[in-house]
C-alpha cells in the first residue's frame, strides 16, 4: 500500500474535490484504518505469513488445520463472493428488492464460520451470509428473503443459524440469553467436545452505540456466559465513520464489562480463524464471554439503495483494495504449494456455476400466496387474526364470483 | 385443603410455585425477584427453593432482561419476566415489539417464543410518576402478543398457570392495588374456562358493564349498588384483551341493548375505543344507546393526591350507566 495514499486521504484532498471539512470535535489519534500495534494479524495483505499483535497465541490453530481446509476456505471465501456480486446484479436487474453486500468482510465472515462446532449457534445482522454459507443455509433462503417472497423461514435449530435480524443489535440479547440457556442445560466445561456448546453474535461497528449491545455485554460478563461477541468494523455505519460512532476503540471496551476484547485483522482468514477458534473454545470450556474485533472494510455501499460516493472517497476503498482477502489467501496458497493453479481454476468455474444457479432460481421464484399472510401470527389461534382470515378470503372470493359471473 | 383463603399476591406466588414444580423449563427473571422476592412479593421464597439458575436477578436493564428471556425461550425455556413496574417496560418495548412478537411469524412457524411477561399495573396505590400506567394498548395492537388481565385471586392462580403453559408470547398484568384482596381458591378444581375467554361475573339485563383487571371490582360495586336503585347490570370481566372475546360480549349485549365499557386507561385510541367499535359493528340493531365508555381521563396520569379524581370509581361507573339507560 502507497503511504502517499494514506496521507492524501488524511488531508482530505482526494477524490473528485469534495470538500472535507474537519470537524473541530474530530481528534483522531489513528491513522485512518490503521489497525494499530494491537491487531493480531496472521497474513499480511502481500500473502506473507506474520506474526503481528500476539499472534503466536493464536498460531497453533492454523498449525492444526490440513491443506483440504485451507482449500476450502479458499473455496469458501471465493464462492461467497460470487454469490454476493450475482445478488447485487440480480438487485440492480430488478430481481430483488435489496442486497446487502459483504463485499470486502469475506474473511472476517468465512474465518470465523468455519470455527464453529455443528451444535453452536450463531445470532447474525443482516449481512452475515459467509455465516450462512458456512452454516450450511441454502443461500437461495437469503435470497427469498431479500426479494421480498419469504421470511426468516428456516429452522435455527437445524442450522445453528437463528433469523436475520435488521433491527440493529437486538440479536446480541437473543444470543446472550441463549447462552444462558446452554448454560443451564450444563452443555459448558463438560470437556466433552461434542456437548460444550458455545454462542457467538454478530454486529457492525454501528451497533455498538445501540442500548442491546452494551446490555448483551452486561448480562454476559455477570452470568459468565459462553459467548463470542464478534463485532465487524467496516469503517462505516451506513454513511457514519467510527469517528461517529465511538471514542475509543471497539475492542477495548471489553475491558469495562469485564472480558477479554482483541482486534484482528478481518482481511486475513487465517487470523480471524484462529483467534474465533480460540475464543469459541474459551466459552466452550466455560470460561465465559469475550468481544473480537474484526477490523475490516465495506468494500460496496451499505445496501444497494446507499451511494457512498457522497461521502467516502473512493481512494480510501482502492487503498483497502490493497488488502484484498482473498488476493492474500491466494498468494499465500499458492507460495507455500498448498493450492495450484488447476486448483484455482477450478473454484473459479465452480463459482460461476453458483452464480448461474442462483439467477435461474431466484428469477423463477413464486410469490407467497397472500392468505398466508394469517399463518403463524400466534401459534394458538387468535379471534381478531381468524376473523379478518375470513373477510380477506371472502373478498378474494368475491372476484372470483364476478368472473365466473 | 383444597380450598385456601389468598390474596391475589399469595394466588400468583403459588401459581408461579406450582408452574415450577410441573415444569422444570420454567424460570423467572427480573428486578429483585431472588432475594427479596420482587418488590411487591409475588416471588418470595421462590429462589430459595428454586434455585438461582430459575430465579435470576438481573441487571437494572429491561430490554436485557426481555432479550436475554427470549433467547433462553429460543433454547427450550419458559421465561416468566418481571417487568417491576407498568411505566419501567419501554426500555424493552422494542424488543417485544420487534423480536417477541414477531419471531414465530418471521420465522413462518420455525420458533416458538414462550415467554411470560408479568406487568403490575395501574394506579390507586398513591405512588410517585411512572408507576401507575395502564399501558395495555401499546400491547394489544401489536400483533403476535396476547395480553391478559388478572382480577381476583382464582384467576390470578390459574391464568399465571394457563399463560406459562401457553406456546405464545403472553403480557400479564396484575391490577397491583388489587394484590391484597382475599378470597378462596380450590387449587384442586382446574380453571372453568381458557385464559382467553371472558367470564360473566354479575349476571343482568339492563345494561352490560364490560371491564378488566383493577376496574372489576368497581364495576362489582356499582352494579350492588344500581341494583338497590332497580338497576340491573352484567358485569363482564374480559380477562384478555388480546385476542377479545367478542362472542361474549356480543351475547351479553344482544340482551341487555346496552354497553358501557370502564377501564383504567385513557379512552383515545384505547381498549375501550376497540370494544365500542367491535360491539356497535355487530350490535348496531340491539343497540338501544351509543357505547358508554368510562375510563380515565384523556390527561397523563395525574400526581397522586389527586388520582382518584382521575381513575373511574364507582360514581363514574354509575353515571356512565345512567348515560346509557337515559337513551
Amino acid at each position: 500500500m502507497s503511504d502517499d495514499v494514506v496521507a492524501d486521504v488524511t488531508r482530505g484532498q482526494l477524490a473528485g474535490g469534495v470538500d472535507h471539512h474537519e470537524s473541530t470535535l474530530r481528534s483522531r489519534s489513528r491513522g485512518p484504518f490503521d489497525g494499530g500495534p494491537d491487531m493480531i494479524q496472521l497474513l499480511d495483505p502481500e500473502g506473507q505469513r506474520v506474526l503481528n499483535g500476539g499472534a503466536q497465541e493464536y498460531a497453533h490453530h492454523i498449525d492444526a488445520l490440513t491443506d483440504e481446509d485451507l482449500r476450502g476456505f479458499y473455496r469458501d471465501l471465493v464462492l461467497i463472493r460470487r454469490f454476493d456480486l450475482e445478488a447485487t446484479a440480480l438487485q440492480r436487474q430488478g430481481e430483488l428488492g435489496l442486497w446487502v453486500s459483504l463485499l470486502g468482510q469475506e474473511a472476517s465472515q468465512i474465518g470465523c464460520g468455519r470455527a464453529l462446532r455443528p451444535q453452536d449457534h450463531a445470532f447474525p445482522g443482516y449481512r452475515e451470509h459467509g455465516i450462512a454459507w458456512c452454516r450450511g443455509l441454502d443461500p437461495m433462503r437469503l435470497i427469498a428473503m431479500y426479494r421480498g417472497v419469504d421470511r426468516c423461514a428456516w429452522d435455527p435449530k437445524e442450522f445453528g443459524f437463528h433469523t436475520y435480524t435488521i433491527v440493529i443489535g437486538n440479536q446480541v440479547l437473543l444470543g446472550t440469553g441463549y447462552a444462558m440457556g446452554v448454560q443451564r442445560d450444563g452443555d459448558v466445561g463438560t470437556g466433552d467436545p461434542d456437548r460444550d456448546t458455545a454462542v457467538i453474535a454478530f454486529m457492525g461497528d454501528g451497533a455498538t452505540a445501540q442500548g442491546d449491545v452494551n446490555e448483551g455485554f452486561v448480562f454476559a460478563g455477570v452470568n459468565d456466559s459462553p459467548i463470542v461477541f464478534f463485532c465487524q468494523n467496516n469503517q462505516w455505519a451506513i454513511s457514519e465513520p467510527n469517528e461517529r460512532q465511538m471514542r475509543s476503540p471497539i475492542y477495548k471496551r471489553a475491558d469495562g464489562f469485564g472480558f477479554p476484547g482483541v482486534r484482528v485483522d478481518g482481511n486475513d482468514v487465517l487470523a480471524t480463524y484462529a483467534v474465533t477458534k480460540e475464543m469459541l473454545d474459551r466459552a466452550r470450556s466455560g470460561q465465559g464471554p469475550s468481544l473480537i474485533e474484526a477490523y475490516t472494510y465495506r468494500m460496496a455501499a451499505h445496501t444497494t439503495s446507499d451511494d457512498p460516493t457522497k461521502y467516502r472517497f473512493s481512494a480510501e476503498v482502492e487503498m483497502w483494495k490493497l488488502r484484498d482477502p482473498i488476493a492474500r489467501f491466494k498468494t499465500w496458497l499458492g507460495h507455500e504449494g498448498i493450492a495450484d493453479h488447476d486448483f484455482f481454476v477450478a473454484v473459479d468455474a465452480e463459482a460461476d456455476e453458483l452464480a448461474s444457479n442462483v439467477r435461474e432460481a431466484t428469477v423463477t421464484m413464486g410469490d407467497p400466496e397472500v392468505a398466508d399472510i394469517f399463518d403463524n401470527v400466534y401459534v394458538e389461534p387468535h379471534r381478531q387474526v381468524e376473523d379478518d382470515r375470513a373477510v380477506q378470503a371472502a373478498y378474494a372470493a368475491s372476484f372470483d364470483d364476478e368472473g365466473v359471473a | 385443603m383444597a380450598v385456601q383463603k389468598m390474596t391475589i399476591a399469595k394466588a400468583l406466588n403459588a401459581g408461579l410455585r406450582a408452574a415450577m414444580e410441573k415444569d422444570p423449563k420454567v424460570l423467572i427473571q427480573g428486578e429483585d425477584v431472588g432475594k427479596l422476592g420482587g418488590v411487591f412479593r409475588i416471588t418470595e421464597h421462590l429462589q430459595k427453593d428454586f434455585g438461582e439458575d430459575r430465579v435470576i436477578d438481573t441487571p437494572l436493564a429491561e430490554s436485557g432482561i426481555l432479550g436475554t428471556a427470549i433467547g433462553m425461550a429460543l433454547r427450550g425455556y419458559r421465561p416468566v419476566v418481571e417487568i417491576q413496574f407498568d411505566g419501567f417496560v419501554y426500555p424493552a418495548f422494542d424488543q417485544i415489539v420487534s423480536q417477541l412478537a414477531k419471531l414465530h411469524s418471521r420465522s413462518r412457524g420455525a420458533i416458538k417464543v414462550p415467554v411470560v411477561v408479568r406487568i403490575p399495573m395501574g394506579g390507586g396505590i398513591g405512588a410517585v410518576e411512572h408507576h401507575s400506567e395502564s399501558n395495555e394498548a401499546y400491547f394489544a395492537h401489536t400483533l403476535g402478543l396476547k395480553v391478559v388481565f388478572c382480577s381476583n385471586p382464582t384467576d390470578a392462580y390459574w391464568m399465571i398457570q394457563q399463560a406459562i403453559e401457553t406456546d405464545d408470547p403472553v403480557i400479564f398484568y396484575e391490577p397491583k392495588r388489587r394484590y391484597h384482596e382475599k378470597g378462596e381458591i380450590d387449587v384442586d378444581v382446574p380453571p372453568a374456562r381458557d385464559l382467553f375467554s371472558a367470564n360473566v361475573v354479575r349476571q343482568g339485563t339492563d345494561a352490560t358493564v364490560a371491564c378488566y383487571g383493577p376496574m372489576v371490582r368497581t364495576c362489582l360495586d356499582a352494579a350492588k349498588v344500581a341494583e338497590e336503585e332497580g338497576r340491573s347490570l352484567e358485569v363482564i370481566d374480559l380477562r384478555s384483551v388480546s385476542p377479545l372475546d367478542i362472542d361474549t360480549l356480543t351475547t351479553s349485549v344482544t340482551r341487555t341493548g346496552r354497553l358501557v365499557v370502564v377501564t383504567e386507561a385513557h379512552s383515545f385510541v384505547g381498549l375501550s375505543a376497540e370494544i365500542a367499535a367491535a360491539v356497535t359493528e355487530r350490535c348496531f340493531y340491539s343497540l338501544e344507546s351509543p357505547v358508554i365508555r368510562v375510563t380515565g381521563w384523556n390527561a397523563p396520569y395525574p400526581p397522586s393526591k389527586i388520582e382518584e379524581h382521575f381513575l373511574p370509581d364507582l360514581d363514574r361507573v354509575l353515571d356512565g350507566v345512567d348515560r346509557a339507560l337515559a337513551h
